[in-house]
């Protein structure tokens, strides 16, 4: 595996030159141990695809969405007048995240407030790279696999795209199995609305779990995810049913990345 | 004019005249709330509004409740040309006055009497769903009390109707077979035929004329009351779709409208030569509203937001597909949508009582805990299940705002990700100069 080819917009502003795209890292691609796995692994797409981009490194910052989401306007305009003056400071036009909550945010939220770029979840930018032909894979080592895929909140119903990842999924030569709530009906996994960062309100169960039972009860091999949240919240409820010696918990890119042996 | 075209008249003029008066005040309590421009792309929401009230698209997604609800739905509006035909015979004390369209007339009676049926059967199913299989919807507890009468009422009504005019027309037929004076003949009769003839056509003729005259005034009478009735219940919604969905949010689902005022506020902490936004009160019913962040009472919400509220007929998907309630937590997003209009209406009849709105100390949050907004996880499952577009997510938002904006009330691990957010630009504690360390493993 060869090291990972990341440089910063600040480089590039000091080479003069204009990156095809900016990664928009997110807090939890980060600083999230088991979510760096995920940035890792689409940087190395990334490499592999020749895609020159850059990330903003110290410079990029939360762009507000659990403070929006949690009633605190004044921190989310904040952080998105500041991210927008960095943005629109190098001028860049097209971002990809592997963070549906920052693509929401940045896609929909963010214009509002000056700042108006091309934004792109990462899986639909895996789908372009392997339509272009920029990144080929074999899907040998999926052969005989059972997916299910467990479509994040902030990238189906809110921004209506369920096809990109599935897309993606297919070229594993996998078996790619629906969980009964999915697509417009999926389930979220519990963590959205900034409830990552609390407690749960009492209830008799946790979301989380209620959704892993769910993804559990197909017998799959992997549960794919799309949302470093998502994630989390799947593999602790793998957990909470022992089964993570069966089961993985892994994001579209981790797996192509896999696939490709990048 | 027959003493009974007089009565006819003046109940007909009062009904029209009471319900537009009770349509007035919701219009009047929907404008309570603050403005937003929903008018852009007109094409697009009129697409919208022929879809999904109109052709019912959502209503399938369940597709049981769905094709009842539609049978209904279609009995409901095709009938209505029948109470026209009433309307008018009422006034000039004709019978059946359409007849002169001949073979189309008898299509059409012929076709109201199936729907009729349908009505009849759909509701009865819907009794059965409600109160022998108990859905898990229709059994909760925040239904109880007056939510579960008036959905109760609704069905009777409509099975009572609908059975009214079933039997209107089957004393009908026999009368015009017997060729009773006034009854001429005209229409098609298939089910009542079937299933009351055989019993009625042993009645006397001065029975018959008595219990088709019974009928006529009861099937009439009884849709003027129920007219009278929507402004009072749930049901409402027959109208309301139809705006409602017309003025949905055209834009992503997730996405969180942008509060101006703090966007003032915020660029003046950014740039002090930039001067922060004046508040600007509005006068709402003869008295003024503060300005505030977020939501605390009716008046801080949109009139879209009112709109939603009073478009709500109780059916219970959003709360179904809610992952909150499904795990067991107190949150509804029917119950959100409920409380809403209830204090609306609460608001409103205060206006109507001292002709201006006077502050009752209380407000949405005497009924909407922060146990319930605290419990959201922003999801849309419910915004994507509401058969007419309504939002609650929009609600909780704009009462968490106000909770953490306002009072300063908030959970206490969010309290902790705010200031890690303002101090270190993610909601964790790491420092913003590690960002890239993930690209040096």
């Amino acid at each position: 595996m060869s090291a990972l080819q990341v440089r910063t917009m600040a480089d590039f502003a000091a080479s003069g030159e204009v990156p095809e795209v900016l990664f928009w890292v997110g807090c939890a691609g980060s600083f999230d141990d088991r979510a760096r796995k995920i940035t890792k692994a689409f940087v190395r797409i990334l490499n592999a695809a020749n895609v020159k981009f850059a990330v903003l490194g110290q410079e990029e910052s939360c762009t507000g969405d659990p403070a929006r989401r949690a009633g605190n306007e004044f921190l989310f305009q904040m952080q998105a007048l500041n991210n927008i003056t960095v943005l629109n400071g190098y001028g860049v036009k097209r971002i990809v995240t592997a963070c549906p909550h920052c693509f929401n945010i940045l896609r929909n939220e963010y214009p509002a407030l000056g700042g108006s770029y091309e934004v792109m979840h990462h899986t639909q930018f895996i789908n372009a790279l392997l339509q272009e032909g920029r990144i080929r894979i074999e899907g040998g080592s999926f052969q005989g696999k059972r997916i299910t895929f467990h479509d994040p909140c902030y990238l189906g119903r809110g921004n209506d795209e369920y096809e990109a990842p599935r897309e993606v999924l297919l070229k594993l030569d996998a078996a790619l199995v629906e969980m009964k709530r999915s697509r417009a009906k999926g389930l979220c996994c519990g963590a959205g609305g900034a409830q990552m960062f609390k407690e749960a309100e009492p209830g008799n169960k946790e979301v989380n779990v209620e959704r892993s039972e769910e993804a559990l009860a197909l017998a799959p091999n992997i549960i794919a995810a799309g949302c470093p949240f998502c994630n989390t919240m799947l593999t602790d409820g793998v957990k909470h049913f022992n089964k993570e010696g069966e089961v993985q918990v892994k994001d579209v890119a981790e797996l192509i990345a896999e696939a490709g042996e990048l | 004019m027959s003493i009974g075209s007089i009565v006819f008249v003046l109940l007909f003029a009062a009904a029209v005249w009471w319900f537009a008066r009770n349509a007035a005040k919701v219009r009047r309590n929907i404008a309570l709330g603050r403005d937003e421009d929903r008018s852009d792309r007109p094409g697009e929401r009129w697409g919208i509004m022929t879809r999904v009230a109109l052709g019912q698209s959502k209503m399938v997604a369940r597709p049981i409740a769905g094709i009842l609800h539609i049978i209904v739905y279609a009995g409901f509006v095709i009938i209505n040309i029948e109470v026209l035909e009433i309307i008018i015979d009422g006034i000039f004390g004709t019978h059946r006055v359409f007849r002169f369209l001949g073979g189309f007339y008898d299509l059409l009676i012929g076709s109201f009497e199936w729907l009729a049926l349908g009505v009849w059967v759909a509701c009865a199913i819907f009794l059965v769903r409600r109160y022998i299989l108990k859905l898990k919807r229709f059994a909760m507890k925040e239904l109880d009390g007056w939510p579960r009468t008036d959905a109760t009422l609704i069905l009777c009504t409509e099975i009572a109707l609908m059975s009214a005019f079933l039997k209107m027309n089957a004393a009908d037929q026999v009368l015009q077979a017997r060729g009773v004076e006034h009854y001429v003949v005209a229409g098609a009769f298939p089910v009542s035929s079937a299933l009351l003839v055989p019993i009625l056509q042993h009645f006397s003729t001065s029975g018959l004329i008595l219990i088709e005259r019974c009928c006529w005034w009861f099937h009439i009478i009884g849709i003027l009351a129920f007219l009278n009735y929507l402004p009072y219940s749930k049901h409402f919604h027959i109208l309301l779709a139809f705006p409602n969905t017309w003025f949905s949010s055209l834009r992503p689902k997730t996405e969180i409208r942008n509060m101006e005022r703090v966007t003032g506020e915020v660029r003046s902490m950014l740039d002090p030569s930039v001067a922060p936004p004046a508040p600007a009160p509005r006068t709402v019913a003869g008295a003024e509203v503060t300005e505030r962040f977020g939501a605390k009472d009716v008046f801080d919400l949109t009139w879209k937001n009112l709109m939603d509220a009073y478009s709500c007929t109780e059916c219970g998907r959003c709360t179904s597909e809610c992952p909150a309630n499904l795990t067991g937590k107190l949150l509804s997003p029917r119950k959100i949508m409920m409380d809403t209009r209830d204090r609306l209406e609460e608001v409103g009849r205060t206006i109507d009582a001292k002709g201006t709105w006077e502050d009752d100390g209380k407000s949405l949050h005497s009924r909407i805990s922060e146990e319930e907004l605290w419990a959201c996880t922003t999801c849309n499952a419910c915004t994507q299940a509401c058969p007419v577009n309504i939002d609650p997510v929009g609600i909780i938002i704009d009462m968490r705002r106000y909770l953490v904006m306002e009072e300063s009330r908030t959970r206490p691990a969010l309290t902790g990700m705010f200031n890690n957010v303002e101090n270190n630009g993610a909601p964790w504690a790491f420092a913003q100069s590690e960002r890239l360390k993930w690209a040096e493993q």
